[in-house]
């Protein structure tokens, strides 16, 4: 999987990036701002290293950044109600393991085309948004909840330990096991594998519910971040996440992925989102950059296969 | 798999399986009357003429809106930018009738821009290959972004009254919008059931490789097909637009969920080579019902989108079901 003609793509983009913004902003390059785009990364990242498997296996998962908000909402809303962040913090978890699952079951044994099944349940979760919220932000979040997202460990930003514990344990699970295996054969051959005895179905329901995991994981850095959780929080990162695998060079067709690629992807998105963000560009604006990059990046993919 | 390519090319219309869509239309019809016969007996303000009026207008804009998606769906493809392409193209018209004061200049520029779009996502799929979910997922954020781009934050409002008529209006006690859907649903109906390019769509979306060997030059169809639903969605936003009488930059957001579902209800698979119009037509109906009953019993708002999302799993859902049995009874 580490194919290195496919190195340079991400790479070009991410150092033409860098150049662009270096040379057009002056407080684009400097120590503070770096470390800022990559805590602001984190949170995708762990949108996106699901992401990565689940488009491996010919799937989508639109309701990402629907259920992550719902998360975040759960998380506020139980740490309001009990005072308690670990038993919001596994409240949160669970309600995002339990739409993974749900995802993954539609997906897998009804057989609901994934971009159809994840439509529907990211109707689900922002109804439900909007039920538990009546529309409104939830506030008064204890200051122990914020330390989260600000705090450091040995010098290091939180949000980085927790974004590389779950990119290493990604990485893990897609090159060391037998279900990273797996995840490859789904997209590349299904019907082999179910040959082979493994039961594809379970698989799915698996990769989907890692899908939602990290959607809890990521709440607890969203609520952290702002203090507060909202109903429409984080409708629309999934596009983010979606974009940073493509441009990361996985396939949507193929079954073949490169993680390392959805981390450059990531980083690609936060330092374009910064960058503009420092020029004073309006947000639909940099919506519409995104969608440009991955557009972009497709195009270049599309040369290089044909080339091969 | 095997099974479902084998239902694919022997269910087009003809023969045994036009009983089979018969049935499929008799139990939704069943549907739209038992939601029908509940909303009566739960609350007094469902069977008044105005009422059914209203629903049957509604049902009309989310028609619009979903038949040029219908054809996209026929083909096996999707367009998930249907309702970003809808708040652009309202929102252009709107500043365009504003400055020129010509709602013929405002819709024919809208109806441009639709298909611009829509052309654009066909490019996307037939020349960079890109599969339609991904390549329409990213046009409705682009579409999106320049509409919010575009209107700034700021509102437009005040059409003339000739073009309000035209989503608010009444001919003979009836909303125009309805004569306009019945006129729509009868000409595109010609269209996909009489016209060699429509049975072409069929023969794509049933089987895509089939139809490319037998002659049918199924890039430039899809393009066309495409295109087709943008210029549609074009044309359900200016409707919207006299309807609203306003437009905002988020005028497209919540309308991509209840599009899909009105089309996916009809019956239309998601596989594509099975579905219609009429089928369309009605599945927004029901929507549309469920969505004016939960009004009418004062169910919080906020449960729509919840309540949309559901409906959507359980159409997709029991459309597959009943196929699977088709397919084991053929």
């Amino acid at each position: 999987m580490f194919s290195l003609g496919r190195v340079p793509g991400v790479a070009f983009v991410l150092v033409a990036l860098f150049g662009l913004f270096a040379s057009t902003s002056g407080n684009f390059f400097t120590a503070a701002n770096v470390s800022n785009i990559l805590v602001q990364s984190s949170i995708l990242l762990l949108l996106a290293l699901p992401m990565t498997f689940i488009i491996m296996t010919e799937g989508l998962d639109l309701s990402a950044g629907a259920v992550l908000t719902l998360c975040s909402v759960v998380l506020a809303a139980v740490t309001l109600g009990t005072g308690s962040l670990t038993v919001a913090f596994l409240a949160a978890l669970a309600i995002g393991v339990a739409f993974g699952l749900l995802n993954g079951w539609i997906i897998a044994w009804p057989g609901i085309p994934p971009f159809v099944a994840t439509l529907g349940t990211l109707g689900i979760a922002q109804g439900l948004c909007l039920v538990i919220t009546d529309g409104q932000s939830i506030v008064g979040m204890p200051p122990s909840l914020q330390s989260v997202y600000s705090g450091t460990l040995a010098g290091i930003p939180i949000p980085i330990i927790m974004a590389g514990v779950a990119y290493a344990v990604m990485h893990g699970i897609l090159y060391h096991t037998r279900l990273g295996t797996y995840v490859s054969a789904l997209g590349g051959n299904r019907e082999a594998l179910r040959h082979a005895g493994i039961n594809d179905r379970l698989v799915l329901a698996v990769i989907y519910g890692i899908g939602g995991l990290m959607s809890g994981v990521a709440a607890l850095l969203l609520t952290s971040r702002i203090s507060s959780a909202h109903p429409t929080a984080a409708i629309g990162m999934e596009f983010d996440a979606i974009a940073a695998v493509a441009v990361g060079g996985t396939q949507f067709e193929r079954g073949e992925g490169w993680l390392l690629g959805t981390l450059l992807g990531v980083i690609a998105i936060g330092v374009l989102r910064n960058g503009l963000n420092l020029l004073g560009t309006s947000s639909s604006v940099q919506v519409i950059c995104v969608g440009l990059l991955v557009i972009f990046a497709l195009f270049l993919d599309g040369l290089r296969s044909a080339e091969r | 798999m095997s099974t479902m390519i084998e239902t694919k090319e022997t269910a087009p219309r003809f023969g045994l399986s036009l009983s089979s869509d018969f049935t499929n239309m008799l139990l939704r019809l069943l549907a739209v009357a038992i939601i029908c016969i509940m909303l009566t007996f739960a609350t007094d303000a469902f069977l008044t003429t105005n009422n059914l009026l209203n629903v049957l207008r509604q049902a009309s804009l989310v028609f619009f809106m979903a038949s040029g998606l219908t054809l996209v769906i026929l083909t096996g493809k999707i367009d998930l930018s249907i309702g970003a392409t809808v708040g652009l193209c309202a929102c252009v018209a709107a500043v365009v009738i504003k400055t020129t004061g010509s709602p013929w200049i405002g819709a024919a520029v809208a109806v441009s821009i639709g298909g611009a779009v829509g052309l654009a996502n066909g490019l996307m799929v037939t020349q960079l290959r890109i599969p339609s979910f991904i390549a329409t997922y990213g046009m409705l954020w682009v579409a999106q972004g320049v509409t919010y781009y575009f209107m700034g934050g700021q509102s437009v409002y005040g059409f003339p009254a000739g073009f309000r008529a035209l989503g608010s209006g009444y001919f003979l006690g009836i909303p125009i919008p309805i004569y306009l859907m019945i006129i729509v649903l009868l000409i595109g109906s010609f269209f996909i059931n009489r016209t060699t390019f429509g049975q072409q769509i069929y023969a794509m979306g049933a089987n895509t490789t089939a139809a490319r060997l037998s002659g049918i030059p199924v890039n430039s169809r899809l393009n066309l097909v495409f295109m087709l639903s943008g210029a549609m969605a074009g044309m359900a936003s200016l409707i919207f637009l006299a309807r609203l009488n306003s437009a905002e930059g988020d005028v497209g957001e919540s309308l991509t969920l209840p599009t899909i579902a009105a089309v996916v209800i009809g019956g239309t698979s998601l596989f594509g080579g099975v579905g219609s119009l009429s089928g369309t037509f009605i599945g927004g109906l029901i929507l549309t019902l469920i969505l004016n009953g939960m009004n009418l019993l004062s169910l919080n708002a906020n449960w729509q989108p919840f309540v949309t999302g559901v409906i959507v799993l359980l159409a997709v859902w029991l459309d597959m079901k009943t196929r699977s049995k088709t397919d084991a009874g053929n």
